[in-house]
């Protein structure tokens, strides 16, 4: 893999990784979102799976945070913060699962409609505007409700709704890529559709959807916790929404239970800012329109 | 909620530029056109979601009762199931146009009058919330854009995002639980409510508190980062020098010249985003038990009405698309550049 292609990729790739680290905003969200993946894949070491378990519970009911509790109890006498760091593992699975879902049918309806066109794009685009259109809880709501619970219906549910951004912004790149002489001269020499798709296209296509992955993931974290908070979830599992449905059902908010609502929230909010900002300064830095003006 | 976080500047550039000349008639067909489609395909996934996947609705109405064969067959032949599909699916869009939902199990009643006594709150919600959201959003991104770089800019961009990053049920958790004291916490009006219209509307309007500053918090930031965005396209325009040139005040160059210009896509983003207000008005009317479509939503998932649910759906999208379709013409209307020529 020494070939000039990948030289002159690895060399995009470090200057692409320079100008990154000169937006501040992007940096301190990749060093956050760092911090939660290693929490997502260490908890088990970090916090025994037993602090999940109501029978083996050892906290009073909904007391405040304490030297014992750092963030205190939920209604069942379990620790909050063991709550919040277990909730990271699932929500951080489904947001990452639902978004390359979504990617992945996105890239395919884009790259398709645009590069066989006419009856093809005809069929792909009215549906993909409908999709852009409508309210995407609503449908996912529904979808969560036929196909039953479990967190692989919340991703397909989420992965489903979320998908026609990515394919408008697909469809928009490879046109204009298809547009250029070099893709013409593929085709001359005998290059297939296969061949023009993968090797000329995707790559031209993939920082895009780069970027509009991490954005993505942030609106599948915050979908996941509203369906799981509306009731949708998997009562098994334990994520930021079920921890909030379950505040929110037994009383709790209403008792005025403070270190019960906000840890999981903030969890949310910190992570959903982060990919934002990691996917604002990659933007920034992948698209030369940008670059100046900000 | 999907697409809130998306590059709102990608979305701007993909807006096509009206063209001039003629084709106005042939814009309205278009987008008439795709709108019946649209409504179409919401009927077709209604039918498909809620009569093909969920199995047999027969185990699903008996809840687990013990049924015998006969009284299964009965059932099933009284619910039109067992007719070929085709069949079904005609009966079904049949059943659509009259505006009959079908019967609501958990409320005993047709589940298109107990949708219809719920519009008028989510309309008035998450209206209200679109306005006030829209308002707020396109003077601050005015304004970033113009001092962009400054503090103003920094700051307002800021708390934009964090806000956007926050899910909406929890705002409203947090409001509830700090100012809450202050304000109805729950429904839409007080149990003795007066019946005079401005009392009435006053009472109403104080329990409208909290659910309208949660929606508009969350969606404000979306339309400011559009309007931003539209209003940075603007600013190295050609015009803008010539305004300053002839030297109009700065204020004046912005909202005489600049500001026209940059309003036309940032509103039209504003209504591409509706499906957004009505994502974000079904979990907050659930947390404030604000009495609309959301929270019947709600109600409808705790004991699982697919027919309530079914209908909810149908008119959620299809009020999206209605609308969707409206702001299209009226912004092609409104259009400077199409109604001169």
């Amino acid at each position: 893999m020494t070939s000039p292609v990948w030289q002159r990729r690895r060399a995009a790739a470090g200057k692409v990784w320079r100008e990154f680290t000169r937006h501040r905003g992007g940096l301190v969200g990749l060093g956050v979102l760092t911090l939660f993946v290693f929490v997502a894949v260490f908890v088990p070491v970090l916090v025994d799976e037993s602090a999940l378990d109501v029978t083996r519970a050892t906290g009073g009911r909904l007391k405040p945070p304490s030297g014992e509790y750092l963030l205190g109890t939920d209604e069942n006498g379990r620790s909050i913060l063991a709550l919040t760091l277990w909730g990271t593992r699932v929500s951080l699975l489904v947001g990452l699962s639902a978004t390359a879902l979504a990617v992945v049918i996105g890239t395919l309806v884009g790259i398709l409609a645009a590069h066989f066109g006419r009856w093809v794009s005809t069929i792909l685009m009215p549906i993909t505007d409908f999709f852009l259109i409508i309210p995407s809880l609503v449908l996912a709501i529904a979808l969560s409700t036929v196909l039953g619970g479990g967190i692989g219906t919340i991703i397909i549910a989420i992965g489903v709704v979320s998908w026609p951004t990515g394919a408008r912004l697909v469809r928009a790149q490879t046109l204009s890529v298809e547009a250029r002489p070099y893709i013409e001269r593929a085709k001359a020499l005998g290059g297939g559709h296969g061949h023009v798709i993968v090797k000329h296209v995707l790559p031209s296509v993939l920082p895009l959807v780069f970027v509009n992955t991490t954005l993505a993931v942030g609106n599948a974290i915050v979908a996941e916790s509203t369906l799981s908070f509306l009731g949708l979830g998997d009562p098994n599992n334990v994520t930021w929404g079920s921890i909030l449905h379950a505040a929110n059902s037994s009383g709790a908010i209403t008792y005025g239970a403070w270190w019960y609502l906000l840890p999981p929230g903030i969890a949310i909010a910190l992570v959903v800012l982060s990919f934002t900002l990691v996917g604002r300064a990659l933007e920034t830095v992948l698209n030369p329109k940008l670059r100046e003006r900000r | 909620m999907t697409d809130f976080l998306a590059p709102v500047e990608e979305q701007i550039a993909a807006t096509p530029p009206p063209r001039r000349g003629g084709g106005v008639g042939r814009y309205l067909l278009a987008k008439l056109g795709a709108a019946v489609l649209s409504v179409a395909m919401t009927v077709v996934l209604g039918f498909l979601l809620f009569r093909v996947m969920p199995g047999d609705p027969v185990t699903t109405l008996n809840r687990g009762r013990p049924v015998s064969g006969v009284e299964l067959d009965r059932q099933r032949h009284d619910l039109g199931l067992d007719k070929p599909i085709w069949a079904q699916f005609i009966d079904y869009v049949g059943k659509l146009l009259r505006g009959d939902f079908g019967p609501s199990y958990a409320y005993n009643g047709p589940a298109g009058q107990i949708i219809a006594d719920r519009i008028w709150p989510t309309v008035l919600l998450s209206g209200t919330a679109t306005i006030l959201a829209a308002a707020l959003g396109l003077w601050l991104g005015t304004k970033s854009a113009w001092h962009r770089g400054g503090p103003l800019d920094k700051g307002s961009v800021g708390v934009a995002l964090v806000l956007w990053s926050t899910p909406a049920f929890w705002l409203g958790l947090v409001l509830m639980m700090t100012i809450g004291g202050w304000f109805p916490s729950g429904g839409m009006q007080d149990p003795d409510s007066p019946t005079a219209f401005f009392p009435h509307a006053l009472d109403v309007a104080h329990h409208m508190v909290l659910p309208v500053i949660t929606l508009v918090a969350v969606l404000y930031g979306q339309y400011q980062l559009v309007m931003r965005a539209s209003m940075l396209e603007e600013m190295h325009s050609d015009y803008l020098t010539t305004a300053r040139a002839k030297g109009l005040r700065d204020n004046l160059v912005r909202r005489r010249h600049a500001l026209p210009n940059a309003l036309l896509p940032a509103v039209t983003q504003v209504f591409m985003h509706l499906g957004l207000v009505v994502s974000g008005a079904v979990t907050t009317e659930a947390v404030f038990s604000w009495p609309g479509l959301g929270q019947l939503t709600y109600e409808a998932l705790k004991v699982k009405d697919l027919n309530l649910l079914q209908g909810i759906f149908i008119v959620l999208v299809v009020a999206v698309v209605i609308m969707n379709l409206i702001a299209d013409v009226l912004l092609r209307v409104l259009d400077p550049r199409v109604r001169a020529s």
